[in-house]
């Protein structure tokens, strides 16, 4: 990553499948990786529901896009900040988030977890330490 | 429009890619391909279920360098080449080996 | 360095002016815009979460987004100051960043 490279927060903030947001953003993402700037994801209020584990959209008809976050360890995206508030006031917990990890090149290729709880405060700090921010 | 297998027809878009991606197989993959003026070899067929695989699983075709990446771990590191890539696929790997291997078009592809 | 955030749906329709207000720093800055400004009536419920962020945040509406809706100058809660589109771009300029909270 070069050193002028920026910081981009992708903010997260609307459940899958109601809307087209949740989806948007993902696409947008994987657009962006190949421009090799600093990406993070942040994920609350019902974003959250975003990496909630055991979707299954056969009945709604519409695609299953949540395996594809276990795709962006590939492009280099692999700071998924969840919200903790958020997460407790849907009744949530981390264990209902799907597992999502990446291999760190800089340390033989290990398997790291991508996905990092933090509490408001910590993510009122996160965003404002970005250069860019795009809101979803 | 469609391509014509086994005395059936199979609907693909207007660039070639199957509608629906339950219908492929691998016979299949040799017809589209020839229509790509591609012979597939044992190296065609790695790109192939590659793609396949990956998309099996994430639901996404990978991006080129994610490709790369990826076969050089599995394949070794002189198939990890645009140039190796593009000696397959010459119309671009994304393109053409995602058709071939009946997935959709890839985001942002090449 | 500080941020600018944008607001442009209603507080009653959807929880996004709470949120954007939890994330505050010190010295940022709200701007109230489209429907967002429903908020900026003084009396509603929202005058008291608005006067506690104006306490080291600043909180600005969109003139022409309130006219629109009939509210006036003097019926925004107080504190809130208002700017036009160019008031709007000098926002953008002036911090580090701006958020949009849809």
């Amino acid at each position: 990553m070069s050193e002028d490279a920026k910081k981009f927060l992708y903010v997260n903030r609307k459940a899958p499948y109601g809307t087209i947001y949740a989806l948007e953003s993902l696409e947008v993402v994987l657009i962006g990786a190949a421009f090799e700037q600093e990406v993070t994801l942040a994920f609350l209020d019902d974003g959250v529901y975003q990496l909630a584990k055991g979707q299954e959209t056969a009945g709604v008809g519409m695609k299953n896009f949540s395996p594809t976050y276990r795709a962006l360890g590939d492009y280099d995206v692999n700071k998924f900040y969840v919200e903790r508030e958020s997460l407790e006031e849907r009744g949530l917990t981390e264990d209902d988030l799907q597992e999502i990890t990446y291999e760190d090149e800089d340390d033989d290729w290990a398997e790291k977890p991508s996905i990092r709880v933090v509490n408001r405060d910590e993510m009122k700090k996160i965003m404002s330490e970005q250069d860019v921010i795009l809101s979803f | 429009m469609g391509y014509q297998f086994n005395g059936q027809d199979i609907a693909h878009d207007e660039e070639g890619y199957l509608t629906d991606l339950s219908v492929w197989n691998p016979q299949l993959a040799e017809l589209i391909a020839k229509d790509e003026n591609i012979e597939m070899t044992p190296e065609h067929w790695e790109v192939v279920n590659f793609l396949r695989e990956y998309y099996d699983e994430y639901q996404i075709a990978p991006a080129i360098r994610v490709l790369t990446k990826a076969l050089k771990k599995t394949m070794g590191p002189e198939k990890a080449s645009n140039k190796y890539l593009y000696e397959l696929f010459p119309y671009g790997p994304a393109k053409q080996a995602c058709k071939i291997a009946g997935l959709p078009k890839p985001t942002g592809c090449v | 360095m500080s941020t600018l955030h944008t607001v442009n749906k209603s507080p009653f329709d959807r929880p996004s002016l709470t949120s954007c207000l939890n994330h505050l720093m010190p010295g940022d800055a709200v701007l109230l815009i489209e429907d967002g400004v429903i908020a900026a009536r003084k009396g509603s419920a929202f005058s008291s979460p608005l006067e506690a962020a104006m306490k080291d945040c600043s909180v600005y509406v969109l003139s022409p987004d309130s006219s629109a809706r009939g509210i006036g100058d003097g019926d925004m809660v107080s504190g809130i100051e208002t700017v036009d589109y160019g008031g709007f771009v000098d926002l953008v300029v002036k911090h580090d960043r701006t958020q949009s909270w849809l």
